[in-house]
């Protein structure tokens, strides 16, 4: 990977200036909404319980003794300590690590807008994230002129201002896939996948089958010109969310995801606040783990402790800076909207 | 022959799918939603030419083909053999049939190099250079004075390959050609 001649950035300067205007904007928008930046540490000494999601280390000696600290995967759980300990809306924008492939969507370390809003649910924050882009794309287009990806203008187009698709998990299904996801048969979805991926027939995990025809056959047809919420995830894919039941009795999760042109933008949720649930899903966690020989980490359990103790009802969504400035400028690799990433970092 | 893991393989790289060599023209990453990641590859199967996507696991382990792409320069056709030999001095020689040429020779031009994917020690597929030079042998007369006014007309050239030239174009002259497209680029420069 690395060679001495790799010297140059991956991003050009016009876009690092486009970043650091997204930079400022958003932060200028939280400022007006009175949400509080805070920064939370980049190590830590506990990690996240996610079976899916590799977490990178390093390891110093203080005091004769080794400690090992964890790069933080997204800052949630510090976010939440702080709101167990009566701190008001809060937001931060900063970097996140993951030990992942690298790819045209992912780098191992990537920068987060991540918020949570006290008092709100899942529905209200997806409006706030829409007056969020509304004041952002706004600022841009009109007053800074910058030259932005065609859909932005067709966004800003609408009479409205502009409004985001919103579409439930389960009629993102029946409508691009004619399957109800909440009552079909596994087999089903084992033919449906292997139909359009040519793997599933082998797979016996429910979510994972949804997951894949989820991203193979509904994520690159939502989400073409306006951004696209998909709401309501079944309820074993709810995460840190509530979770509760539908108009038609479906058991589903207070979480959303934010897609737009074939970009997964955000994950958001009504948070959950119980600290017995909490404890238990993280225990689900650490089993599968354990199950599938995933190598060990220290969970951090510190959240529960918090949960304990108190956590207000609010809502709070993750939402990827890189991806977005990607979709603004037209940039179809991740490394281009990064000053130094992939080999050059 | 070694195996890839899903998520180690590369563009270029070459495997055994149901049976068929194939290669690698682009392999991403997915993680849908927040569970089990994968990796969507796309191949063309190197026998039939076919362009498709699978998806794998991302922990799978996948058979690599035995398959070797070689430069080669192209010496004659016995009728039923195209024969090409080894640029790298060895001077090894390999005879490939029809379906291995498939397209390509309609760019067939002696002592031009070209790529031979050998399968098992045999021509699989013969892919030309992107860009070749070659002699216009049959067109209709040029016309005078008309050197950058769109229109176009056929042009014959050496190989038997016909592809659309500018109206200012003449019997013996040397084209550039883009292989990829079939389409006229320029004049030959010098040589």
């Amino acid at each position: 990977m690395y060679h001495p001649d790799n010297w140059q950035p991956t991003a050009d300067i016009h876009t690092l200036k486009v970043r650091a205007t997204l930079f400022r904007l958003i932060r200028s928008y939280f400022a007006s909404e009175n949400v509080l930046e805070v920064d939370t540490p980049c190590l830590s000494l506990g990690s996240i319980s996610d079976p899916h999601i590799e977490v990178l280390s390093s390891t110093t000696k203080t005091g004769g003794n080794e400690v090992t600290y964890y790069l933080q995967t997204s800052p949630e759980f510090a976010m939440k300590r702080l709101l167990c300990s009566d701190a008001p809306s809060i937001y931060q924008l900063g970097k996140v690590f993951r030990a992942e492939d690298l790819g045209r969507r992912h780098s191992i370390e990537f920068t987060m807008l991540e918020w949570y809003r006290l008092a709100f649910d899942h529905r209200r924050l997806m409006k706030d994230i829409e007056r969020l882009f509304r004041f952002v794309f706004n600022k841009m287009a009109q007053d800074l002129s910058l030259e932005l990806h065609s859909s932005v203008r067709s966004c800003l187009d609408s009479h409205d201002g502009f409004s985001c698709e919103k579409l439930s998990y389960r009629d993102a299904f029946l409508r691009h896939l004619n399957i109800d996801p909440f009552v079909v048969d596994i087999k089903v979805l084992q033919l449906e996948a292997h139909r359009i991926t040519e793997y599933g027939l082998e797979e016996s995990d429910r979510d994972t089958l949804l997951e894949l025809l989820f991203s193979t056959a509904i994520e690159p047809h939502i989400g073409l010109t306006v951004p696209c919420f998909v709401y309501e995830y079944p309820e074993s894919q709810a995460a840190l969310a509530k979770k509760y039941k539908d108009q038609d009795g479906n058991a589903v999760s207070a979480r959303f995801e934010l897609y737009w042109r074939g970009m997964e933008l955000a994950n958001g949720y009504n948070e959950l606040t119980n600290a017995a649930e909490q404890e238990f899903r993280i225990d689900q966690d650490m089993d599968e783990r354990e199950r599938n020989k995933q190598p060990e980490r220290t969970v951090d359990k510190r959240l529960v402790s918090a949960l304990h103790s108190g956590m207000p009802d609010c809502a709070g969504v993750a939402l990827g800076v890189d991806r977005l400035l990607m979709l603004l400028l037209d940039k179809p690799h991740i490394d281009q909207v990064m000053s130094f990433a992939g080999n050059r970092a | 022959m070694g195996s890839y893991s899903a998520s180690d393989i590369r563009n270029g790289n070459k495997l055994m799918i149901d049976g068929d060599p194939c290669a690698v023209l682009d392999n991403e990453h997915v993680r849908p939603g927040k569970g089990q990641a994968f990796n969507r590859i796309k191949l063309r199967n190197l026998k039939t030419g076919r362009v498709w996507e699978r998806t794998f696991k991302s922990g799978d382990s996948i058979e690599g083909a035995d398959v070797m792409d070689t430069d080669m320069e192209y010496l004659y056709t016995d009728g039923e053999f195209y024969h090409f030999m080894a640029t790298d001095g060895s001077f090894e020689q390999h005879g490939a049939d029809e379906t291995a040429v498939g397209d390509t020779v309609k760019w067939l031009k002696d002592q031009e190099t070209y790529i031979v994917t050998l399968y098992n020690g045999a021509p699989l597929a013969v892919t030309p250079p992107n860009f070749i030079e070659l002699e216009v042998t049959e067109t209709d007369p040029g016309l005078k004075g008309d050197t950058a006014n769109g229109g176009s007309k056929p042009a014959t050239l050496a190989t038997g390959a016909i592809v659309r030239v500018p109206l200012f174009i003449n019997i013996g002259e040397v084209l550039r050609i883009d292989t990829r497209t079939g389409e006229y680029v320029s004049r030959a420069t010098g040589k």
